[in-house]
C-alpha cells in the first residue's frame, strides 16, 4: 500500500471524524458506561489514527479501526481504574446487569448503539437545550467551543450545561437503551424535535448578520439522515429528513447576491436544488406510504407541493389548505394556523386572511413572534393599505433580530411611507 | 436496583374542600398503585402521607417558625420511596402514584453505601 502524505491522512481523519464519530462513541459508552471516560478514549483513538495511518495506510473500514482502538483503551482505563471507578454511578445498559440477555434492550431488539446514544441524548427528563447540546457534542462530536459559538452562550455556560445534563443521566440512572415499543412514539418525537431545532437555528440564524448557518444546517441533515439510516420504517424519521432536504433546497434562492433576504414568491426557482428536491419528494412519498404520517411526513408533504410548482402564482393552494387543515388537527400549533392564513390569502383573498391572523392575534400564544405581524403586513400591503402595513411591518421590525430579516422589514416599512 | 423517591406535591385545598368522599376516594388510589407498581416490577419499600402544611414547623438556624419551609400553591403532601430498574421505569411508575390536586416530582436517591 502506498504510504499516503500527511494532509490526505488529515483528511481521511477528518471525514472519519465526520462519519464515523457517533458510531465509535456508542460502541465504546457501552464498554465504558461512562460517557466522559468514553469521550475520552474516542478523542485518544483519533488521534492515535493521525500518526497510525501514516504508517500504516488508511485502513478500509475506519470507523472499525477507531472503534477497536477506542475499546482497547477503555479496557484499559478500566482495568487501571476499576478501584475508583466503583465508587461512581455507572451508565446503565441493558445487558449489564446480572440476569439480563447481552445486548438486548427492552423488547428483546439489539439495537445500534448510535440509537442507544441519540435516545439517551434526547431523553425528555432532560431541559430541550440540554438535548440540543448533548446531541451535538455527543452524536456529532463538536467541542464545547464549538456548540457554545452555535448558540452564542459562553464557553464555560456550554461546559457547565453539557456536565450537568451528564451528571443527571448518571445519577437519575438514565438508562442507555432504546425505549420499548410503548414509548417509542413520544420519545422518537423529542428525537426529532432536536434535530429540527438544530436545523431551524442554522435555516434563519435567530441573531446573526447572515440569514442562513451552513454548518449547523448540514449537521441537521446529516443527523436526520442517520435517524431514518437507523429507524427506516418509521414514517416521522423519513418525514423530518423529506423535511429538512426540500426545505434546504431553496437555500441558495432564499437571499439575493447581496446576502438581502428574497421570499418564496420572489425566489428564482431554477436555483432550487433539483437533486434535494427529487430525493425529498421520494421520501415524503415513502413516509406516506409508511401510513400514520405524523406532523413532520405532513410538513414535508407541504415542502412538496411548494418544490414541485413552477411558480408562486401556479402553486396548488387547494392542496396545501386541505395539508394545512390535516397538520392542524394533528398538531394545533398556531403557528401551524399562521401559515395556513398565508393559504387562505391565496384561495379566498387577503380579507379572509387578516380574520384569521385577528383570531390569532386575540389568542396570544404568538405574542413576541415575529412572523405574525410581518404576515398580517404582507397582507395589508397587499390590500393597498399602506398605512396600517406600515405599522405591522414595524411591529416586526421590534421583534426581529437577524440582520437580514431586519434589512427586508425596514425596506419594506419604507416602502409603505412612499 | 436504584431507589427513587415520589414526592407528592398538591394542593391542600383539594382535600379540605373534598371532603371525605374526597379522601376515600384518593385512599382507594394508594392501595391500588400499590400493586400496580409490583405488577410493573417496581417495589414500594417505603412511603407515607403527612398532615397539612399548618401543622408544620421550620427551623433555620437557631430560628424557629410555624408553617412549611417555603410556601407555596402546591406543597409536599406524601412522599414513596420505590424501587426501580432506570429512570424510566421510576417515571412508568410514578405516572400512575395519584395526585388528584397536582403532580408528582421522582428524584434519584443518593448510594451512600460507598462513601
Amino acid at each position: 500500500m502506498a504510504v499516503p502524505g500527511a494532509d490526505e491522512i488529515r483528511e481521511a481523519v477528518a471525514e472519519a471524524h465526520r462519519r464515523e464519530w457517533a458510531f465509535v462513541l456508542a460502541a465504546t459508552a457501552r464498554v465504558t458506561r461512562d460517557l466522559d471516560a468514553a469521550e475520552e478514549c474516542v478523542q485518544d483513538a483519533y488521534v492515535a489514527a493521525l500518526d497510525a495511518w501514516a504508517r500504516q495506510g488508511v485502513p478500509r473500514n475506519p470507523g472499525a479501526w477507531l472503534t477497536t482502538a477506542a475499546r482497547h483503551r477503555a479496557l484499559d482505563g478500566l482495568r487501571r481504574e476499576r478501584t475508583l471507578r466503583t465508587k461512581l454511578p455507572l451508565l446503565i445498559v441493558p445487558g449489564a446487569e446480572p440476569g439480563a440477555a447481552a445486548g438486548r434492550d427492552g423488547d428483546g431488539a439489539i439495537p445500534d448503539d448510535r440509537l442507544r446514544l441519540i435516545f439517551t441524548c434526547c431523553h425528555p427528563a432532560l431541559a430541550v437545550q440540554a438535548q440540543v447540546a448533548l446531541t451535538l457534542r455527543l452524536v456529532c462530536g463538536l467541542s464545547t467551543a464549538e456548540i457554545a459559538e452555535a448558540f452564542v452562550v459562553s464557553e464555560p455556560t456550554m461546559a457547565a450545561r453539557v456536565t450537568r445534563a451528564k451528571k443527571k443521566i448518571l445519577a437519575a440512572r438514565i438508562a442507555y437503551r432504546v425505549p420499548g415499543a410503548a414509548e417509542l412514539p413520544d420519545r422518537l418525537d423529542a428525537v426529532l424535535t432536536v434535530v429540527h431545532l438544530l436545523y431551524t437555528t442554522g435555516h434563519t440564524d435567530p441573531r446573526g448578520a447572515d440569514l442562513i448557518r451552513p454548518d449547523l444546517v448540514e449537521r441537521a441533515i446529516a443527523l436526520a439522515r442517520m435517524v431514518r439510516s437507523l429507524m427506516p420504517d418509521e414514517p416521522e424519521a423519513t418525514g423530518l429528513l423529506a423535511l429538512l432536504l426540500l426545505t434546504d433546497a431553496r437555500r441558495a434562492a432564499r437571499t439575493d447576491g447581496a446576502g438581502r433576504l428574497l421570499l418564496l414568491e420572489q425566489q428564482d426557482r431554477s436555483l432550487w436544488d433539483a437533486a434535494a428536491i427529487a430525493e425529498g419528494c421520494a421520501l415524503v412519498a415513502e413516509a406516506l406510504r409508511l401510513g400514520r404520517p405524523g406532523r413532520f411526513a405532513i410538513q414535508a408533504a407541504i415542502s412538496a407541493v411548494h418544490a414541485e410548482a413552477p411558480s408562486y402564482a401556479a402553486t396548488d393552494w387547494e392542496q396545501l389548505l386541505l395539508l394545512y387543515d390535516r397538520l392542524l388537527r394533528l398538531w394545533p400549533s398556531p403557528v401551524v394556523a399562521l401559515n395556513r392564513a398565508v393559504v387562505t390569502s391565496m384561495t379566498r383573498g387577503p380579507e379572509a386572511a387578516l380574520d384569521e391572523l385577528a383570531a390569532l392575534e386575540c389568542d396570544g400564544r404568538l405574542d413576541g413572534y415575529r412572523y405574525l405581524p410581518a404576515t398580517k403586513a404582507d397582507l395589508l400591503r397587499r390590500l393597498g393599505r399602506h398605512a396600517e402595513a406600515r405599522q405591522a411591518y414595524l411591529a416586526a421590525l421590534e421583534l426581529a433580530e437577524n440582520g437580514a430579516e431586519r434589512a427586508f422589514l425596514a425596506g419594506r416599512a419604507a416602502e409603505m411611507a412612499g | 436496583m436504584p431507589k427513587y423517591a415520589i414526592l407528592i406535591y398538591e394542593a391542600e385545598s383539594g382535600y379540605a374542600e373534598g371532603g371525605e368522599e374526597v379522601w376515600n376516594e384518593v385512599g382507594a388510589a394508594h392501595g391500588r398503585f400499590a400493586g400496580q407498581v409490583a405488577e410493573r416490577g417496581g417495589k414500594i419499600v417505603g412511603g407515607d402521607a403527612l398532615e397539612p402544611t399548618p401543622t408544620a414547623t421550620s427551623i433555620r438556624g437557631d430560628l424557629v417558625t410555624d408553617g412549611p419551609f417555603a410556601e407555596t400553591k402546591e406543597a409536599l403532601g406524601g412522599f414513596y420511596l420505590v424501587e426501580a430498574r432506570d429512570l424510566d421505569h421510576a417515571i412508568e411508575i410514578a405516572r400512575l402514584c395519584p395526585a388528584r390536586f397536582g403532580g408528582v416530582e421522582v428524584r434519584p436517591v443518593m448510594d451512600t453505601s460507598n462513601m
